[in-house]
Parts: structure tokens; sequence; C-alpha cells
């Protein structure tokens, strides 16, 4: 139940993309389609949560003044490895991310919950932790990635929903994030304040 | 055990094992990962050029040769195709820097005359949306889009806007320079590798 509370924090109340507006660099250069939106957050999920758990494992032999270069000597660590695991074994999806990959490693999320939870709480709850603000992440990355593809292409997914001549080009375009981004951020709240 | 951690020795000693660990790791991995890595960019080249050339029972790419055109800057790849020992084209790897932003890569694939049979964009950095467009645009049938199965001695093929024969993608008349000016760039280096390799082709 605890567990569960943990993961519910990170997708709905302290949701890194509507509520807690981190990350937004990949947030609007990665979600022109659903699926890269997608593929983001999950790449991002698998970092945050092994470097959540590396990071609540060793808290109590980094000295505290020289914690956040421990930190960040963690996560490079494990997006260097996923970039290599990726060039290797999904060499299409290491293509279309390209750069937002490696920028990764300076994702405000990932310092974020390694200073805020996972120097101050245990092992599992950090995975839960991480779980729950990456699938948070992805379900926020899909979400405007799929409005975007929608709104700018007709499709959601690459299945045609409407016919592409519809669409409107802003939105597949930087222009077109933002206010994506904001209108989601709106409705949100909205749906919260209820 | 405490005020040592703090200590200048204590911070150095933590710092210096994370970051050998973090080396020892990576190392690890990129031991794991280079074949894989090398075999992906290989097979991706193979896919290309079997998907536009016609059918080869050779490997292309480790028959692939660099040819050094006059005037350019650097070399391009050619990776010929043969069936039971005969010449049945070649996929030429070009690239033009006359994009949007950024260089295109782009493979094609020509027959023995010098016909087109088909391209791949191997890489761009053109606007989503529009100028990304060439993926699909020149070989869609609708008017004179296609440039598939075209000749480019034979056919004028440059963009409508400049009296040529081929419709550019709306609202990218550039990338559609480009592309062309990619796809002159690898024809000109075709016919020097069959005048330098062979003397089955053009």
């Amino acid at each position: 139940m605890k567990f569960l509370n943990i993961i519910y924090n990170g997708l709905v109340k302290e949701n890194p993309v509507f509520v807690l507006l981190l990350g937004m660099c990949p947030t609007l250069g990665t979600t022109g389609s659903a699926m890269t939106g997608m593929s983001m957050g999950v790449a991002t999920m698998c970092v945050l949560i092994c470097s959540n758990m590396a990071v609540s494992g060793i808290k109590s032999v980094v000295p505290p003044s020289v914690r956040i270069p421990v930190y960040i000597v963690v996560i490079a660590t494990f997006v260097s490895a996923l970039q290599m695991l990726l060039a290797a074994y999904l060499p299409a999806l290491n293509a279309t991310l390209g750069i937002f990959i490696p920028l990764i490693v300076v994702n405000c999320i990932l310092l974020g919950r390694a200073e805020a939870y996972a120097s101050r709480h245990g092992v599992m709850e950090s995975c839960c932790d991480g779980l729950g603000i990456g699938l948070g992440f992805t379900a926020g990355l899909t979400l405007l990635g799929a409005v975007r593809e929608l709104l700018g292409t007709g499709r959601v997914f690459g299945a045609e929903v409407y016919p592409e001549e519809f669409g409107s080009l802003a939105f597949v375009l930087a222009p077109g994030a933002f206010i994506a981004l904001g209108l989601l951020i709106g409705l949100f709240n909205a749906i919260k304040s209820r | 055990m405490g005020r040592f951690k703090e200590s200048l020795w204590g911070m150095l000693l933590v710092m210096v094992a994370f970051c050998g660990l973090s080396g020892a790791l990576l190392a690890w991995v990129h031991v794991l990962t280079t074949e894989p890595i090398g075999q992906a960019a290989v097979k991706q080249r193979i896919d290309a050029v079997a998907d536009i050339l016609p059918a080869f029972d050779n490997n292309p790419v480790d028959e692939g040769v660099s040819v050094d055109l006059d005037g350019e800057p650097r070399p391009l790849h050619v990776y010929p195709a043969l069936r039971d020992g005969e010449f049945v084209g070649a996929a030429v790897e070009s690239y033009s820097s006359e994009g949007f932003s950024g260089d295109i890569v782009v493979m094609y694939g020509f027959d023995v005359s010098g016909n087109i049979t088909g391209y791949r964009v191997v890489s761009h950095a053109e606007t989503p949306g529009l100028g990304a467009k060439m993926e699909q645009w020149f070989r869609m049938p609708e008017g004179r889009r296609s440039v598939i199965g075209r000749n480019p001695v034979a056919d004028n093929l440059t963009v409508a806007k400049d009296g040529g024969d081929v419709d550019g993608i709306t609202a990218a008349t550039i990338t559609s320079r480009a592309f062309l000016d990619a796809l002159h760039r690898a024809h000109e280096c075709f016919k020097a590798y069959c005048e330098t390799y062979n003397n089955q082709g053009v």
C-alpha cells in the first residue's frame, strides 16, 4: 500500500510534466509523435530507477559536501551505459532520440529525485519513487506527443484518425509544443482542483 | 569514521572510488556492446542497399569502395550489386550541404544504365513536416514527384521552379534542391565508378 502510494504520488500528485514542470527540454523536444515521446519517457524512467536505487544505496558513505558530484557521476554512468545498449540493440530508436539520450544526464528530474528523495529514503522506496516519477514522465510525454501528432498530422501512434491535409503543421514544430503543453497543464489543473 | 569522511582525504577517496567504479562499469558495457553496435551499423547499410537496388547475391557493403570526385571535399561510398557475377547496379551514399539545416545524407540506387531504382534518406536535420517529407515525397506517384525509374542524364531532374522536371516538396524548395543536388552528385560518382572499376555500366 505504501509503495503504491509512492507510485501514485509520482504519477499524479507530483507529475514531473504537469505539476513539477521539470525536464522541459526533452518534454518539448521529443514529443513530435506519441511513439518518440513514449520512448523518451521509458528511457528516462530506466535511468531514474537505477540512479535512485544507487543513490539510496550509497547515501551513508558519501560525504554531504561532495554528494552532488557523486550523484552526477552515478547518473552519467547509467545514461552512458543506456546509450551504448540502445545503439547496440535498438539502433533505430537511438537514431530517433539522438542527442536527447545523452542529455538525460542534465535532466533535472534525475538530480532532483536523487537529492530530494533517494538520499533520504531506503532502496525499495527510492525504486518505487523512480518508477512513479518515471511513469508520470512517460505518461506526460506520451500524452503530449499524441496530442501534437493528432493535431499536426492527423495520426496517433502512426494510425490515421483524419486526413493529414486538415492537420496544422504548427503542432509538429516547436511553437505547437509550447501551446499544447500549456493547454494540457491547464486541463490537468482543472481536473485536479475538482 | 564520521570525521574522516568529511576530511579532504575522505572526500577525495570517495570521489576517486566512485569514478573508478563508474569507469569500470562503462568499460564492461563498452566491451559488451562494441560488436553488436558494429553489426547494427552494417545491417542498417545492407538493409538500405537491399531496399533500393534490384536483387543481388553478393555482399555490396563488404565490396564497397570509396570514389573521389574532382572538386569534391570528401569521397563517396559506392556499393556494387552483382547477380551471378554480373553487375546489376550500385548504391551510392551521397550528401548535400545545400539543405535547410546541416548536411543531408541520402543513399541512391542506380541500375546498369544509370536509371534511379530507389533511394533511402540516411540522415538529415530538415524541418519536421516540411523538408523531412523528402523521405517519402520523391517516390510518390502523384504528378512529377517521383524520381524512381528516371535517368539523371536523359531527364531534367531539377525542381519545377528552376525550370526542371520534378515537383519539389510544397513549401520546402530548398530541401528539394538539396535532395536533387545530392542525387546528381551520386550519379556523377556512379559514372566515375563505372569508368574506373568496371566497363559493364552506363
